[in-house]
């Protein structure tokens, strides 16, 4: 079947889709956007974390055919969302291409990522994923951004209570989740800053 | 694989009655792990995601008609008044993105024993408005339930809503897992006061091949509250009623051993679920101001 | 203080921002966070198949038939592999002993084994191809426990043994068996005022890396094949690979993508023998994805553990001596068992001073699921045991636990049971001592506004078991010694290329290594190393390929050591050839180049003085300087097979944790509060990735102190919770703070003083929540994880 629905503000068309497909399959397989993660594939890990019509859901358990017409936001489209959200203009995005090829950057774009020279194009929050030491293995970092700055539009000012319940749904096994709660606390503090 | 979008409940419906063996899908979190997983090949996936009547409630004088896809963060959010025990239940729903996406409905179309919203819909007391092209009816929730991941509903039926008597006293749900969020019943313990009734209801998940109520403790808590006068005096419950009651619920449960838990926990910790929601909501009623209600 | 002499400074070679000592931020950190980080499961290319596995039903039958007639004739199907279909006479594989077949022949052991592979055009296809494949089974029956393994009428999982292990085992269904006997247990009994018992049980646990297995295999025009994979060590898995195919190993040519985590559970093989086999039959690119329940089935567990312990102390406190045994179940295959073998006989005195020892440690072969690496290898097992029976023995003599440990506590300089001396800082006490003296987390954190109780801080969390109601609080410690690399004699080596060339102006460095890099940090660190070494800003990591010698695996704490200490050595020989060259050019401008002591350090050759005699990109010109060199580490030597006597292990790591909980008493349930950890890194090169290891090592082990555990059907050796639904590991939820105190006493053999990181604290973090559990309850618990019903007698 044919499914067309919106993904992180372009119109997106896929054919052929077998009926049985996930949302996450599409978006992986389909798109060229596999920001969004194939962890467990049951709702049970929230790396596949999607804004559906604004709302944070599973892609692995939505149906590739009910997505039809919606409005999909991916981490992929996580800086876009964000500055839109604070009234900037300047589009950006990742090519399908650049997604799906990998070539590690050498640490001379490293010294670009600290804190004092955030680069432009990163949401706040995936810049406090990284300078908090949030990231590791970074499977669970798309899913936990997508809840985690959803979080921040609902509750700009979280008690530590109020991140680990809206991350509860977001399983990490590298960081022992310390330092992804540092990443939240510095977002929002950051974002208090800029208010 | 088909996949039926229908725009609008008449043509579910008529979709649900061409194809009987069509699987309704709303949120998804039963159906599509079945799917992901290799479980299930339906012929046909019913999407009611469209059909925006599934998505709002309506507060009636004696009851709310919840639509059957209105998601458990909205039940949470907007029916904590109305309905306290099923708000608590939809709380302790997998995770929040689960929550924002699952509803009553699909507890109800997979009639697992462990659905959260089973126990607080039995204590509240409800009817699950079942619909096909030959017309409309109401089930009670006590006659809903008829074998494990077994239901009332006939071949062309969709649920469309559930009728949930309001609450007219406190209302608890508990809900034991061997992990603090984003967990399975082991097994799970709802109960509602109603003190227009004098009565109690309860409501048991996980503990026995169909969710159930503990009637035999329901009604041994009526008899003692109404001996006793105690809905009239305010006055506390004696810890050896507590007892008997927590014992009756236990006594209630027809439970299994599998990977979640033992048979023999499972019985005990519905005894101390009962006991403890017994004391909440009772020091609730009596209007205690150290009432706990939970973070819902 | 402690015993062992103050914390070390370690002088460093430059003052160049980003060296090593700093918490720089990691180089992949941009594209992990836009989603644009490509993992092993995000591969694909134009045309690719689908590849797909089918699995055994059963634990243990003989495959009477296979018929894959109507798989071959699905419309979408490329391709249908059997045992039969493997194109050379070798078709197994193994990390140590080539015990496990590339495809189940005649026989299958255990649940889940590959038994054919197909390839289609979607993964629907692929999956509906294997089921259309008919197995026919007859069933064998099923060995699960050292009984049914070692009775004289056994079946045997393996026949005709060849291994270096069949010699000395007693049966052949053992893998390996090592003792390590010191002293007199016998005599040194007679001393022991109090004695002390016991039978502990680990639960099987699951790496539960949130990364399924995945892999995209790329025929290529000269007959050989790309592998684009997410593992632990390329070059370990080209070695197993290469004869399978037929193919000499340059022609398969590997390269890592993302990884996402491993924790040792991709050390074995998956897919990628697989996904080779259909890309080359197919001549086209297949990629494979595991989904969560064949994750359960596609690597190998941490051995469940029987462990049997006696030990005896004085009044006055003092261990007098330790008998143990340790059965290990490895299930079907070998795996890395003989290594787990070694770790938890000889770590399984634990970091005390005991002169008597007499320990047996053996694993098995069953029909459980295989088993090997997971973080902490073998050494968890027994810390949970242990450190247990220390708790008994501080009971029985009246003693405060921590200072019982102390009292017993090992140092530098002490004699392992293995007759080993420790070389190096050894802080147990001081560990100890440094999370007993940390700030207790207040009580009753749950209640806020002084009435209401906020349940997500309760036991039972959002399931609203408890508003405080049976809630006790508990405190218990545990403190553990991980050997870091690998062990007992194994040629335990890694490459590092490094460059250094001027590009557009500046003094760039390129380092190559075929490190996988599965989320510890380790580009972060290798980066560091060649700023601080060659004193340049610009570092280039190259992806990990096997274009370039061997990394060794990235397990047993030993990257940052092994190669870290190769980067470190290769910067090091380019630093010589710079300055040679300098020497050759300028050196006749200047007398220091040929007197003084040179550094790099800010783009220039400096004089230790802090002069600039040049810089860097003159002297290099034209002509970049490259070193590939394999670096080591000091040798050491197996362990004697009767008495476990020998120089085992190369460096010892050391963690401490301080557990509090809050249990509720009547349902059994437990909300961990606080896991506060002492360790001694020796050296922390990124403090920030330091303090991440020790904190996801902490919470690993608080895992299955509480939840994680695979289920095996004891009758049918079948898995019964394949899935994040029902092997539960800890969410955000669940995990407490976790404050990080860190000792740095430098290691004098190791680079720059540094101790492995990533084990140690998985080690204490259980049994110190154990602890705090039995401590609050007053329960025994003998085994791990704890479930409700454990506390509640159901």
């Amino acid at each position: 079947m044919r499914v067309n629905f919106t993904v992180n503000g372009r119109p997106q068309q896929a054919d052929d889709v077998w009926e049985g497909e996930s949302l996450l399959y599409v978006l992986r397989e389909r798109l060229g956007l596999p920001g969004s993660k194939n962890a467990c594939e049951q709702g049970e890990c929230g790396s596949c974390t999607v804004r559906l019509d604004g709302v944070p859901v599973c892609s692995c358990l939505v149906a590739a055919g009910q997505a039809e017409g919606r409005e999909i936001v991916t981490v992929e489209g996580l800086a876009e969302h964000a500055r839109q959200r604070a009234g900037g203009e300047d589009a950006c995005g990742t090519s399908l291409d650049e997604a799906r090829r990998w070539s590690p950057r050498g640490p001379g774009s490293q010294s670009d990522e600290g804190s004092t020279s955030p680069r432009a194009t990163l949401a706040p929050l995936q810049q406090a994923f990284i300078d908090a030491g949030a990231v590791q293995c970074g499977f669970c970092t798309p899913g936990l951004l997508v809840a985690a700055d959803e979080m921040l539009e609902r509750n700009p000012n979280p008690t530590d209570a109020d991140i680990r319940e809206a991350l509860s749904g977001n399983l990490c096994r590298c960081t022992g989740y310390e330092k992804i709660m540092d990443a939240v606390r510095l977002a929002a503090a950051r974002q208090g800053e800029e208010a | 694989m088909d996949f039926l979008r229908p725009a609008s409940w008449e043509e579910a419906l008529a979709a649900k009655a061409e194809h009987p063996t069509a699987v309704p899908i709303a949120g998804g979190t039963d159906v599509m792990v079945e799917i992901n997983f290799d479980h299930r090949r339906p012929e046909y996936l019913l999407d009611l995601t469209r059909i925006g009547d599934l998505y709002e409630w309506e507060a009636g004088e004696h009851s709310v008609r919840l639509g059957a896809s209105v998601p458990y963060t909205r039940i949470m959010e907007n029916l904590r008044t109305e309905l306290p025990g099923l708000a608590l239940a939809s709380h302790t729903v997998a995770s929040p993105q689960i929550r924002n996406r699952g509803g009553v409905g699909g507890n109800l179309g997979t009639a697992s024993p462990a659905g959260d919203a089973h126990p607080a819909l039995l204590a509240a007391g409800a009817e699950v408005e079942a619909e096909s092209v030959r017309g409309t009816r109401r089930i009670p929730i006590d006659a809903f339930y008829t074998g494990v991941k077994r239901n009332a509903l006939a071949a062309d039926e969709l649920i469309r809503a559930v009728h949930i008597n309001k609450a007219d006293g406190p209302q608890q749900f508990s809900k034991v897992g061997t992990r603090n969020a984003m967990v399975i019943a082991v097994c799970a313990f709802g109960l509602a006061l109603h003190p227009e009734t004098r009565t109690v209801r309860t409501g048991i998940g996980s503990a026995a091949p169909t969710p159930i109520r503990a009637t035999a403790a329901e009604e041994f808590l009526n008899a003692a509250l109404d001996e006793d006068g105690l809905w009239d005096s305010g006055r506390i419950i004696t810890p050896s009623v507590a007892k008997q009651f927590a014992e009756l619920c236990a006594a209630a449960c027809n439970p299994i051993d599998d990977v979640r838990g033992t048979a023999r926990y499972r019985r005990h910790a519905v005894g101390v679920m009962a006991r403890r929601t017994l004391m909440w909501t009772w020091e609730s009623y009596r209007g205690n101001a150290r009432t706990m209600e939970g973070a819902a | 203080m402690p015993t062992n002499g103050a914390p070390t400074r370690i002088t460093q070679g430059s003052h160049t921002r980003g060296g090593i000592g700093e918490s720089t931020l990691r180089p992949d950190g941009t594209l992990k966070v836009t989603g644009e980080f490509a993992y092993a499961s995000d591969m694909w290319h134009e045309d690719m198949l689908w590849g797909q596995i089918l699995r055994s039903t059963v634990a243990h039958a003989e495959i009477v038939s296979i018929d894959t007639s109507e798989a071959l004739a699905t419309p979408g199907v490329y391709a249908v592999l059997t045992y039969d279909d493997l194109p050379t006479e070798v078709r197994h594989y193994g990390l140590e002993i080539q015990d496990t077949p590339v495809l189940a022949h005649g026989r299958v052991r255990h649940h889940g084994e590959p038994v054919a592979v197909v390839a289609a055009d979607h993964p629907e296809t692929a999956r509906r191809a294997a089921a259309r494949i008919r197995v026919e089974y007859r069933d064998l029956p099923v060995i699960t426990d050292e009984a049914s393994a070692t009775a004289p009428a056994a079946v045997l999982l393996h026949e005709n043994r060849t291994d270096p292990h069949a010699a000395h085992v007693r049966h052949p269904n053992i893998v390996h068996r090592q003792p390590i006997i010191r002293g007199d247990v016998e005599r040194a009994r007679r001393r022991a005022d109090v004695i002390v018992e016991g039978e502990y049980v680990f639960g099987m646990q699951d790496q539960a890396f949130l990364g399924p297995e995945s892999g995209l295999a790329v025929p290529a025009e000269d007959g050989g094949v790309d592998l684009y994979i997410a593992t632990q060590w390329l070059h370990a898995d080209l070695r197993q690979i290469a004869p399978v195919l037929g193919l000499p190993e340059d022609k398969i040519r590997m390269t890592l993508s993302g990884v996402g985590g491993a924790f040792g559970g991709r050390e074995d093989l998956s897919m990628q023998i697989h996904a080779c086999l259909l890309a080359l039959r197919t001549g086209k690119p297949v990629k494979m994805v595991y989904n969560r329940f064949e994750s359960f089935f596609g690597h190998v567990h941490r051995h469940p553990a029987k462990l049997y312990y006696e030990h005896g102390a004085t009044h006055d406190g003092k261990l007098t001596h330790v008998k143990a045994r340790i059965v290990l179940d490895g299930g079907a295959y070998a795996s890395s068992s003989p290594a787990v073998v070694g770790n938890a006989a000889s770590l399984g005195v634990g970091p005390y001073v005991i002169d008597d020892v007499d320990i047996e440690a053996v694993a098995l072969y069953t029909n459980n699921p295989p088993c090997g690496a997971m973080r902490g290898f073998g050494a968890v097992q027994a810390c949970f045991a242990y450190e247990a029976q220390m708790d008994k023995l501080a009971a029985r003599l009246g003693m405060d636990p921590v200072e019982f440990r102390r009292l017993n506590a090992m140092s530098q300089g002490s004699l392992l049971p293995t007759g080993q001396v420790v070389d190096s800082p050894a802080p147990v006490a001081e560990l100890l001592r440094r999370v007993k003296a940390m700030p207790l987390p207040p009580e009753q954190q749950w209640l806020v506004a002084g009435e209401e109780a906020d349940v997500r801080q309760l036991p039972g969390g959002l399931s609203n078991t408890t508003h405080g109601e049976g809630v006790v609080r508990g405190i218990g410690y545990a403190v553990g010694i991980k050997n870091v690399g690998f062990s007992e004699g194994f040629d335990d080596y890694s490459t590092a290329r490094v460059r250094l060339e001027a590009a557009g102006g500046e003094p760039v460095a390129t380092v190559h290594t075929a490190m996988a890099e599965v989320g510890q940090g380790g580009v972060t660190v290798h980066a560091q190393i060649a700023r601080t070494e060659l004193g340049v800003a610009q570092v280039t990591i190259l992806p990990a390929d096997t274009r370039v010698g061997s990394a060794g695996s990235t397990s047993a704490s030993r990257q940052t050591y092994v190669t870290g200490g190769a980067v470190r050595n290769a910067c090091e020989l380019v630093r010589e050839q710079i300055l040679e060259r300098g020497r050759r050019r300028f050196g006749a401008h200047h007398p220091a180049w040929a007197t003084a002591e040179l550094l790099l350090e800010g783009g220039k050759v400096v004089t230790d003085g802090g002069e600039v005699l040049a810089d860097l990109v003159d002297v290099l010109g034209d002509e970049a300087v490259e070193i590939e060199q394999e670096w080591r580490h000091r040798p050491t030597e197996p362990f004697d097979l009767r008495t476990g006597q020998g120089f085992g292990h190369v460096q010892y790591s050391f963690a401490a944790h301080r557990a509090v909980v809050e249990v509720d008493t009547e349902l059994g349930l437990v909300k961990v509060i606080e896991l506060a950890c002492a360790q001694d890194v020796g050296k922390a090169l990124n403090p920030l990735s330091v303090t991440g290891q020790i904190q996801g090592g902490t919470t690993q082990g608080l895992g299955v102190a509480v939840m994680e555990e695979i289920i095996v059907d004891p009758r049918t050796a079948k898995v019964r919770n394949p899935s994040f639904t029902d092997y539960l590991i800890p969410t955000i939820l669940d995990t407490p703070t976790i404050p990080v105190d860190v000792l740095e006493l430098a290691d004098d053999h190791a680079p720059y003083g540094l101790r492995g990181v990533g084990e140690a604290p998985t080690l204490s973090s259980t049994p110190a929540v154990l602890a705090a559990i039995r401590n609050a309850t007053g329960l025994e618990l003998n085994r791990t994880p704890v479930r409700p019903e454990h506390l509640t007698g159901g």
